[in-house]
């Protein structure tokens, strides 16, 4: 005989111990698909998700009625101080519809006729996008051909301005319709859209089509240029923080005339006696051919001798931005001095003898 | 008519009262009349013997389903919902199906233009006039007969609530045939048919579905001139069928076979249009007749 146990629920299990012969227990698990969650589970899912809300903020102290998501993460992080590197393996308290994948309710009615018209199809949201689409394009002829008849047609007429914005990828549309298509089903749902735009007058669909548009994220436009201040001399100063594996450091660049350094109130010299981090602090200054203009004072705390003159150089290079014209900013960044380093130390592994040394392989 | 074996006749008959939704104890006060009898044996004898039958039935001319009614009743349908599912059963057009479309009609739409000679298949002869100059053409007497019978069967489904599922797989009326179905209420299918749709259906869409009780073809072939897989797995699955049949199409699995063209777009229009009136209409008639059994409980009025 064998245990025979039963999943109930999420996470709850019970056990039955009923002796069985194991030819009979053994169930085909991957015939039956991805775990299914019924309507009335993820309803009392939800009513617990809130009663424990509640709970929580009578714990923290808090007012439960006004108990935001970014104060239940932060109790449970204070509760249930966790160590662990990959955060979605730590304790976590978010609303049922963000944990559960989305998934269809039943799909008829009481008298059991289906609510969909294509519902018999089987790819019912795929196919009524498909439909409407084709009713799209069938309304833009049909405008065409009014013009047409008044003479007012003209072949370059009004398309869709695109602007910076790519298509829906095949998860994202796969989430928007709530069910799972085919690369082919993909690649037919965006040729028939590419036709569609190639058609004059399309702009009457516009919306239509920028619902299935994903603005591209501007990447090189975002610079976060801190502000030029005045002190009391009149002297033009700017600050800002830079850090590379364990150090940080700030940067007061003053618009003097001088081209004084000073470290962590040591002179530069004295600080770096090497020439190497010396270059490093005088790099983004050379490349902007500022090198005798500014006066810095400089603090930097933490990591080692080369990991301060990483850090201190990125400050200067921050601090730099703001005297300079947009189309210096640009080399700037190309030129790497805008970019943080984001190398850091790579933790031991067990059963190595390092992060990436494996221990003296012996043959016998 | 063959005199078919009692068994068979039995298990098929229940097999279709699951399909159409009437229970055995309504089925029980009804036995008596002969018209419901007609009805449902045309369907099954339509299923397993359409050839002979039918000619039979286009040359005795009746253009419905109605026999001379015998009725002798023991049991008085005294249930409301009794007396709404009986009472387009007691005339023979009851939804005026007939006078929805005329044979001009047809003509106008160029129903009775058929395919090549080449392309005949041997089972369309009985429905064809003639041949023109190498185009068949076909009998529009038979296909009113036919068309009438076929939407009279689609407006008593249709009446009863039944699901009814257009199937094309022609592109070019694919929107048309979708329109359609959105239309009128019901679903449509105009799309690749994958294997298993009514032959696998718990295991596709879900426990517990419910399968269309009418599936109207308006094109019974796919797209490689073979038959659509549709018209065999229906006729696996005891569904009734109503299908427009062109001249190079096989009439032998369709229950309500409509000989006429199914290439031209005036044609496809056509009977979209009849289509969505017959079951309009019927379902109106069907609310109707519901208010009217609602309000007077104990004596049915005529409407």
């Amino acid at each position: 005989g064998c245990l025979l146990q039963s999943r109930v629920g999420f996470g709850k299990v019970l056990c039955r111990s009923i002796s069985q012969n194991s030819a009979l227990c053994r169930k085909n698990l991957a015939a039956a698909g991805p775990e299914k969650f019924t309507a009335e589970f993820i309803q009392k899912q939800i009513e617990e998700f809130n009663i424990g809300k509640r709970h929580l903020a009578n714990i923290m102290g808090e007012d439960p009625e006004n108990f935001s998501q970014e104060d239940i993460d932060r109790s449970i992080a204070y509760l249930f101080p966790s160590g662990l590197f990959e955060k979605k393996a730590r304790p976590l308290m978010k609303h049922p519809d963000e944990i559960f994948p989305m998934q269809r309710a039943v799909q008829w009615g009481k008298d059991r006729r289906p609510f969909h018209f294509l519902f018999y199809t089987g790819k019912q949201s795929y196919y009524s996008l498909m439909h409407e689409l084709y009713g799209k394009m069938l309304n833009i002829e049909k405008h065409q051909d009014r013009l047409r008849s008044k003479g007012l047609f003209s072949k370059d007429g009004h398309k869709i301005s695109l602007g910076m914005s790519r298509w829906l990828t095949k998860e994202e549309l796969e989430a928007l319709l709530v069910e799972n298509i085919s690369t082919h089903d993909y690649n037919r749902f965006i040729q028939i859209m590419e036709r569609l735009l190639s058609m004059p007058y399309c702009n009457i669909e516009e919306e239509f089509v920028l619902r299935f548009r994903h603005l591209l994220q501007t990447q090189s436009r975002h610079q976060m240029v801190s502000a030029l201040q005045k002190d009391e001399n009149g002297v033009a100063f700017s600050s800002a923080e830079g850090c590379r594996k364990t150090s940080h450091s700030t940067v007061v660049l003053r618009d003097c005339g001088s081209g004084r350094l000073s470290v962590n109130g040591q002179d530069s010299l004295l600080y770096f006696p090497v020439l190497q981090d010396r270059e490093q602090l005088m790099f983004p200054m050379q490349f902007t051919g500022t090198l005798g203009r500014f006066d810095l004072e400089c603090t930097v705390s933490g990591g080692g001798r080369s990991s301060q003159a990483g850090a201190l150089r990125l400050a200067i290079s921050r601090a730099l931005l703001s005297f300079l014209s947009p189309s210096e900013r640009e080399m700037m960044r190309q030129a790497g001095l805008l970019t943080p380093d984001p190398r850091v130390r790579e933790r031991k592994k067990p059963g190595q003898e390092g992060a990436r040394r494996k221990f003296t392989w012996k043959k016998r | 008519m063959r005199k078919l074996n009692f068994v068979c006749i039995l298990t098929d008959f229940f097999c279709l009262l699951k399909t159409f939704g009437i229970s055995l104890k309504c089925l029980a006060t009804v036995m008596s009349n002969w018209k419901i009898r007609d009805l449902l044996s045309l369907g099954l004898l339509g299923l397993r013997h359409s050839r002979g039958v039918l000619t039979k039935y286009s040359s005795a001319g009746q253009t419905v389903s109605a026999a001379a009614s015998v009725s002798s009743p023991q049991l008085q349908p005294n249930d409301a919902a009794e007396k709404i599912l009986n009472l387009p059963l007691e005339k023979p057009d009851f939804f005026r199906v007939a006078e929805l479309f005329s044979l001009k009609d047809l003509f106008d739409a160029r129903v009775h233009l058929g395919h090549k000679k080449g392309c005949r298949h041997r089972l369309m002869e009985p429905y064809l006039y003639g041949c023109r100059l190498d185009q068949d053409i076909f009998d529009l007497d038979q296909t009113v007969e036919h068309l009438q019978r076929a939407l009279n069967f689609t407006a008593h489904i249709a009446y009863r609530g039944g699901i009814i599922l257009f199937v094309s797989r022609r592109r070019q009326f694919g929107h048309l045939v979708e329109s359609t179905a959105k239309d009128c209420g019901e679903y449509a299918h105009t799309r690749y048919w994958q294997g298993g749709l009514l032959t696998n259906a718990n295991i596709q869409y879900g426990p517990g579905v419910r399968l269309p009780d009418l599936i109207i073809f308006l094109s019974t072939l796919n797209n490689v001139f073979q038959q659509h897989v549709g018209v065999r797995d229906a006729a696996k699955m005891n569904i009734p069928t109503v299908g427009v049949v062109d001249s190079n199409c096989n009439p032998c699995l369709v229950t309500y076979p409509v000989p006429g063209n199914d290439d031209t777009p005036v044609a496809m229009e056509l009977y979209c249009r009849l289509f969505k009136m017959t079951i309009n209409r019927a379902k109106d008639k069907r609310r109707q007749v519901e208010l009217l059994y609602g309000l007077n409980a104990p004596s049915p009025s005529n409407s």
